[in-house]
Order: structure tokens, then sequence, then C-alpha cells
């Protein structure tokens, strides 16, 4: 009976915490966290069609039910080694909001792998300095300690709405 | 009212502006003198239930102007006024002046207040100036002092039969007064009819009606205002004697003084300046229009609907058919299979073709303000001009109908700006004193022409090519040929008018409107005739969504070509291959030479082969530049739909747009024109291009 009455009061706990739920995925061997209510769905490695002229960490486009979606390799965004896809490699679409307003997109991460979910105390994401990690410290919303591994949580919007993204006039003149 | 007018008010808005179309038309065509009663009826119609929506919306600013039409179209329908020439132009200044009502309404934006006051005196002088008949005005904004009561009305309310039938409610109009005061009512039951005999929609009582308080007549008649035609009203104040009696459906009144602003000199400036006004009314209207959100709505032939209806039918039968077939299936069946997927394609295709075909509207919906645009310019340049307008049927896209109505409005004010002279200009050149432009519209192939023709003095070859010296586009000693003059007009900030009128004349007209049109997958033409005419030809796709397609093959990778661009394919034939500057590639196809442009560098992908040998080159046509584009391989052709990467991703230079194959995967559509500009570009692959940034 108590074990029972301890899951009910931590799961009525998580629905009314202020908590913030985040997903998190490792990439090089560190963890990254994603604010999950920015997730639209998780889907395996299936082949895609390149777009010509463009940066070499966008690879492509994938049909989305009907949708074109660009995929985003984030090793070769961050500038790391590139990695064989495999029957392991993930991808998270997430939606991408536009900080200036406007409609929101969906996009989609290659990853190494999905790693967890975990809610976050409010408070417990502390600024990030910069330490010289490969993500640029603008992309980075902060770094929480949860359950003793460090996470970087990453802005998403900021991320994947960075200037190569959106219209690049001076390539394509 | 607790019920959200929200929505209802966007009928509204829609409805007003058609109703307000059907006036301009109809006054358009108005001679002075008698006026014809179906005519009359229809403006009147019209103009009557803007009144009434607005007051329900509580636009009253609306009501009221378009009370007065009414009051002033009631009176010429009664046959109490005629129609003259200054009635029918303050008419159109009024239509002019609700539109911008309800647009400004809609769009949160500011009114000229002092050009509506302008036209609305002038309706309120003609109104008065009438020394036989008058009708007066129960509003408040012309309103006599004499009608505001300090201490009560007398109201004897005797409801028509038929007046329940409107949706109106009694009680609650009651429930109104009794706010605006203190409200008694004694009923008169006389015409109540024995119980058996009883019909409950009919209206059979009518009521007396005393009503306390310090209250404004206009109050009163606002509560009423939906059923004054269906009830017999009789407003008296309480305490005064019986000179101000009104009821609302008798014309003859005593005169009462109606304060008019500006009364004396408005006459003359309704008639002088009306014209201006609408000029710079209209370029308002045209800049508001640019701003203003698309329309999100649509009719449609119910006809369009039942076609739909019936192919979805045949659809659900033929899957039905084919899920049964697929139940017990074995390889015996195969034959069935091929029948029934068959079917389906021929289901899928016309179902496509009849959905494709609600979203088509007759292009005279774009075609019909220019008979009123005409009439203004003609009035206001001082040139005699006539509009003739054919194939006004042909459908179109109303996406692309909204997005061409500009550029057209630009066309056909250049042909009358610039094109048609002066008559005195042309009874010296020996025509006719009455300029004509003509605007056509048909089908051609896949796509819709639509031809902007004058009879004007054609464009000027000479004058074209030394301002395009001037400003540099052509070298001094250039010869060109004419069609190549002719589209230097096309270019930014080009213009050889003389004078920059409000009209046209600054040179940022042209180039926009190619722009927009070529923004739609269309292009524009035009030939002319110095002395005898110009003729602007504008050909747009039929439809946005979807396009033939070739598809090619290089190296791993498929793209679409749409077919409208292709020219022919052929093989290539080495010794028509000439180098120039040993960096550019030509091929002579008879009398043409055509930049090679190799996809795979364009691209930056891996071909099957790089040699030209064997090659395939598809000669193909954007923008008025040929090319020929090696391929690997020519797959088949299908019909795509056109999916946007500019959704989630952003506009890629080359790329028109992706499409879903029907093997899942995502082709990518060749824009012809981007890729021949890249391939111009610097020599460089463009992926150079892109590393070295």
């Amino acid at each position: 009976m108590d074990a029972a009455q301890n899951m009910a009061h931590e799961i009525q706990h998580n629905l009314e915490s202020d908590d913030d739920q985040f997903l998190t995925f490792i990439l090089a061997g560190e963890e990254y966290g994603v604010d999950i209510l920015r997730v639209q769905e998780i889907k395996g490695w299936d082949s895609v069609t390149p777009i010509p002229n463009t940066p070499e960490y966008i690879r492509g486009v994938i049909n989305l039910r009907g949708t074109i979606v660009p995929i985003i390799d984030l090793r070769r965004r961050f500038q790391l080694e590139a990695m064989e896809y495999g029957p392991m490699t993930v991808v998270i679409v997430l939606r991408v909001d536009n900080p200036d307003g406007g409609k929101s997109r969906v996009m989609g991460l290659v990853v190494d792998a999905v790693s967890d979910v975990y809610n976050v105390p409010e408070g417990a994401i502390k600024a990030a300095p910069d330490f010289g990690s490969v993500v640029d410290v603008n992309f980075v919303k902060g770094l929480a300690t949860l359950e003793d591994v460090m996470v970087i949580i990453l802005d998403i919007d900021r991320l994947l709405n960075a200037d190569e993204l959106s219209a690049v006039e001076s390539i394509s003149q | 009212m607790s019920i959200d007018m929200e929505q209802f008010k966007v009928t509204f808005v829609e409805e007003s502006l058609e109703g307000l179309d059907i006036m301009e038309s109809v006054l358009l065509d108005m001679h002075p003198g008698a006026a014809d009663a179906e005519a009359i009826d229809n403006i009147f119609r019209a103009a009557h239930s803007i009144k009434g929506g607005a007051a329900t919306f509580g636009l009253g600013d609306i009501a009221n102007f378009t009370h007065v039409v009414e009051t002033l179209l009631d009176e010429v329908r009664n046959g109490d006024r005629d129609i003259t020439q200054e009635a029918i132009v303050l008419f159109l200044s009024s239509v002019d002046c609700i539109r911008e009502m309800l647009s400004a309404d809609q769009n949160d934006e500011a009114i000229d207040q002092e050009r509506i006051g302008e036209v609305k005196a002038g309706l309120d002088s003609m109104l008065g100036s009438d020394q036989d008949n008058e009708t007066v005005l129960p509003e408040s904004n012309a309103a006599t002092s004499t009608d505001t009561q300090e201490n009560g009305w007398e109201i004897i309310f005797k409801p028509f039969p038929g007046m329940l039938r409107t949706g109106n409610d009694v009680v609650r109009m009651f429930r109104e007064l009794a706010d605006l005061g203190d409200f008694t009512a004694v009923v008169d039951a006389e015409s109540l009819p024995p119980l058996v005999d009883l019909d409950p929609e009919e209206a059979c009582l009518s009521w007396h009606i005393t009503l306390n308080g310090e209250i404004d007549k206009a109050q009163i008649s606002e509560i009423f205002e939906w059923v004054e035609d269906d009830c017999e009203l009789v407003i008296t104040p309480l305490s005064a004697s019986n000179t101000n009696v009104v009821n609302n459906n008798a014309i003859d009144n005593p005169v009462t003084d109606n304060p008019v602003e500006e009364a004396t000199s408005v006459d003359l400036q309704a008639a002088s300046t009306p014209s201006e006004r609408r000029a710079e009314g209209e370029r308002r209207q045209t800049a508001r229009k640019t701003s203003s959100p698309e329309s999100s709505s649509i009719r449609v032939g119910i006809d369009k609907i039942d076609d739909l209806i019936n192919m979805v039918g045949e659809l659900v039968i033929t899957q039905s058919m084919l899920s049964q077939l697929g139940e017990d299936f074995d390889m015996g069946r195969v034959e069935r299979l091929n029948d029934g997927l068959a079917e389906l394609e021929r289901n899928t295709r016309e179902l496509q073709e009849s959905v494709m075909r609600i979203r088509m509207l007759p292009i005279s919906f774009a075609f019909n303000r220019f008979p009123r645009m005409v009439h203004d310019l003609s009035a206001k340049l001082d040139k005699k001009i006539e509009l003739t307008m054919s194939g006004e049927q042909t459908e179109l896209d109303k996406t692309v109908m909204e997005k061409i109505g500009d550029p057209l409005v630009h066309l056909v004010r250049n042909s009358i700006d610039h094109g048609i002279e002066t008559p005195e200009a042309r009874k010296a050149a020996g025509k006719s004193e009455t300029g004509v432009v003509n605007l056509n519209a048909y089908h051609q192939g896949g796509n819709i022409i639509i031809e902007i023709s004058d009879d004007g003095a054609g464009l000027n070859y000479e004058k074209i090519l030394a301002k395009a010296i001037e400003r540099g586009l052509v070298g001094a000693n250039e010869e060109l040929p004419e069609e190549k003059v002719y589209e230097l007009l096309f270019e930014p900030g080009f213009s050889t008018a003389d004078v920059v009128s409000d009209v046209s004349g600054r040179g940022v007209g042209m180039d926009v409107v190619k722009r927009n049109i070529m923004a739609l997958g269309g292009g524009v033409d035009v030939k002319s005739v110095p002395g005898e005419g110009s003729t602007f030809t504008i050909r747009l796709p039929l439809t946005l969504a979807i396009l033939d397609g070739q598809l090619v093959r290089v190296g791993n990778n498929t793209y679409i070509i749409p077919l409208v661009s292709i020219v022919e394919s052929l093989l290539v034939d080495q010794k028509n291959v000439n180098e120039i500057a040993g960096k550019a590639e030509v091929y002579q196809l008879r009398a043409d030479y055509l930049p090679i442009i190799r996809l795979y560098e364009v691209f930056g992908i891996e071909p099957d082969q790089r040699s030209l040998d064997d090659g395939l080159l598809v000669v193909v046509e954007g923008d008025g530049k040929k090319g020929g584009l090696l391929v690997d391989e020519l797959l088949g052709q299908q019909q795509v739909v056109i999916k946007s990467l500019e959704t989630n991703f952003r506009r890629v230079e080359g790329l028109s747009g992706a499409t879903i194959l029907g093997d899942g995967t995502v082709a990518l559509i060749v824009d012809v024109a981007g890729v021949v500009r890249l391939s111009r570009e610097d020599g460089r692959c463009p992926s150079e291009q892109v590393a070295a940034a």
C-alpha cells in the first residue's frame, strides 16, 4: 500500500510541479537536452534527398508525411568528426519557433542516440560559462546536473534559426 | 448582445463589398434623366442592406452615411427625384467613401474624415435643396435640435403581420427601450383572432408605449431600425405638440431645419473635384489593397460541388472494390487488380481536376474594377477612352487572380496615360477621338493569356533606346531588335515619361509588374506598332500547385524539370559544341547558340559521366534565357504536386520547390531561370563558392 501511495504522490507531484521536462541525447560523448515540448517525434534514419549549394551540415530533406523537412547533422554543425549512419542513428524532429515571430518550422536533427527524459526543476539550469566547448555559447541555454550527469541545455530556436538556415542572400546571388 | 458577432461581421463586410460593387457598376451604366426602375431598386436595396447591417454591428458612421444615400435613392425610386449627372457622381463618391470606411474598420485605420465629410455634406445638401419633397433624417447627425426631448416619448408601434418572420423579436426591442428609460406599454389586442385561427408566426398585436426619460429620438429609432419597413411607427414627444410628428414610412413631411456643413460651397466642390478625390481615394484604395489580408473564402457554383460529390462517390466504390479484391487475393486475379487500379487512377485524376476547378474563378472578378477606373481616369486626364473586354469567363486560380490584379491595373493605367493620345492628337492623326483599350483573356496550353491592348501611339522605339543608352543599359552603338528594346521598359527605374504624373511616370511600375508576374510563374511581353498601338501579353500558369514535369537523373539524384520550360531534348553531337574563351561552352542548335549547363556542376553532385560525348542535353527556356542542361538520363513524365521548400527550410537558388515521388522519396524541382543564372556566375561551381565563404 505504501509503495503504491508513494508512487501516486510522486505522479501527482510531477503533474503539479513547475518542472520543465527535457529530452536528452548523446552527441560525441556529451549529453545535450532540449525542451520536450519542442520534440515532435523521433524517427530512425532513412535516406535523405540532398539539397545543392547548402552547408555540409544540412544533409538534405525528407518527406515527413507529406511535408518537406530539412535534416541537420549536429556533429557536422558543431564541427565534430562525422559518424557513419547506421541502424541506431536517430533523428529528432523538432518544432522550431521563429524568435521574430512568424510561423514555426519543423526540422530534424541527427544525433548519436537518444538518452532519457528528465524533469528539471526550475532554477536547476545554471548559466553556462564560456568553457570553450564545441557548442557556441549562444546556443546554450544553460547547464544542469541531472542524476550526476552534466547536461548541456540547448536553445533550439537560436541553434536552428541561425543565419545559415534562413534567407542566405550572399551565397545564392 | 452576448452572441459573438465577429464571425457574422466577416460575412457582412463581404456582402457589403459585393453590394458596393453592384452599386458601382449600375451607377456607371446609368445616364442622367429617367432612371431604369430595376437598376435603382438594385442600388437602393444594396444601400439599405449595408445600412441595416452597419447599424447592427455598431458601425454608426457607416450607418449614418449610408442612410443619407439610401434616403436619396428612395426618393429617386419613388419618382420624387431625377437622376442628374451630379447625383451620379455624388453617388459614386459615396460608394468610395463607404468602401473606405469599411476597409478602415477592418484594418483599424484612420479614415479621411475631411473627404467623407465633404461627400456627406454634398449628399445632405442635395437632400435639403429639393423644395418639394423631403424626408427628415431621423439620425442625430443632421438632427434638428427640437428632436431631443427632455421628458419622454410616446410611441405607437403597429407591426405588419409579416414582421416576426424576419426574425424580429418584439420583446427584445421592448427590453432595449426599457433600458433607455421608464417604459410602459399598453397592448392593443383588437386585431387578435380567435385561438383556433391564430397563426403564431403572424404579428397581430400593437402597442401604445410611453417612454419617460431624457432620451434622444435617435436612440429610439435605432431600436426600430430593422423593422422600419415592416411596421407602422409613430414617435411623438410627450410634452410638445404634434408639430414634430414623424412617421417613418410616409414621405410627406414638413421641412425642418437641416444644418448642413459648408452648404454653399459643397455643391461646387462636389462637382469639380470628385474625380480628383476619387483618383486619390483610388490610390489609397490600391495602396490599402496591397496591405489588406487576402480574402479567405470563395464562392463556388453548386454544379462544381455536385461534380465533386459524384466523383468522391465513385472513388469510394472503387476503393471498396479494391479492398474486396485484396481480401482474398491470388495471382489469378491480377487482371482484376490491374483493372481496379486503372479505375482508381481515372477516379483520382477526375477528382483532382474537379477540385482544382473549384479554386478557379472567372477572370471577370479581376476585370470588374476597370470600367470604373477607366471612367475616372479618362475624366481626369481629359481623354476619351472606351474599354472593351472579352473572354471575361476565362477561369483562373483564385490566388493567381488576386495577385494579378495590381499588375493589370498598372498596365491599364499605362495604356491610358502614355498610350492613348489626347482627342486632339488622335484627330490630327486621323484616328477617332475615342481611344480603345481592350482586355482579352483566353486559355492556351496550360496557361492563361491576358492581353491588354490599346490603339494609341504605340511605344516610341527611339525614345526608349535613347533613354536606355542614357542610363547605360545599352551601349551607345548597339543595334537592338525591336522586341529587345521594348523589353527594356521592364528594367527598374526606367521611364521615358517626360512628366511624372501621379498616375504613372515615376518608373517604379513596370519592373514590379514583371517581377510580380514572374513570381507567379508567368511572363509578360510587349508588342507595339508606332502610331497604331501596343499590346501587353501576360502569360500565367493555370494553377500554382501542380506541375507537369520531366524527371531526369543526374548521378544518383532525380530532378524534375517543368515541361513548360522544356523546348526539346537531344543527344549531343560533338561537332556542334564550341568553347568560348576556354571557359564557357555553347552548343549550336540550328541558328541558336545555347550555353551548355552542366547540372552536376551547378548542383555539386557526382554524375555518371562528365564528358559531352553522347551526353543528353535538355534544351530549356526560362525567363527569356535559353540553355542546354546536361543530364545522365531521362526518366518518365508525370504530374507532380509542388511542395514548398521555404515552409521549413528556405528558398534555394536554382530550385523552385520539391515534390514527393511515388516511392515516397523527395525530388527537387529545377528552376530553369535560376539554374541558368547560377551557371553564369563566376565560372566557378557554386559549391566551391560556398566552401570559400
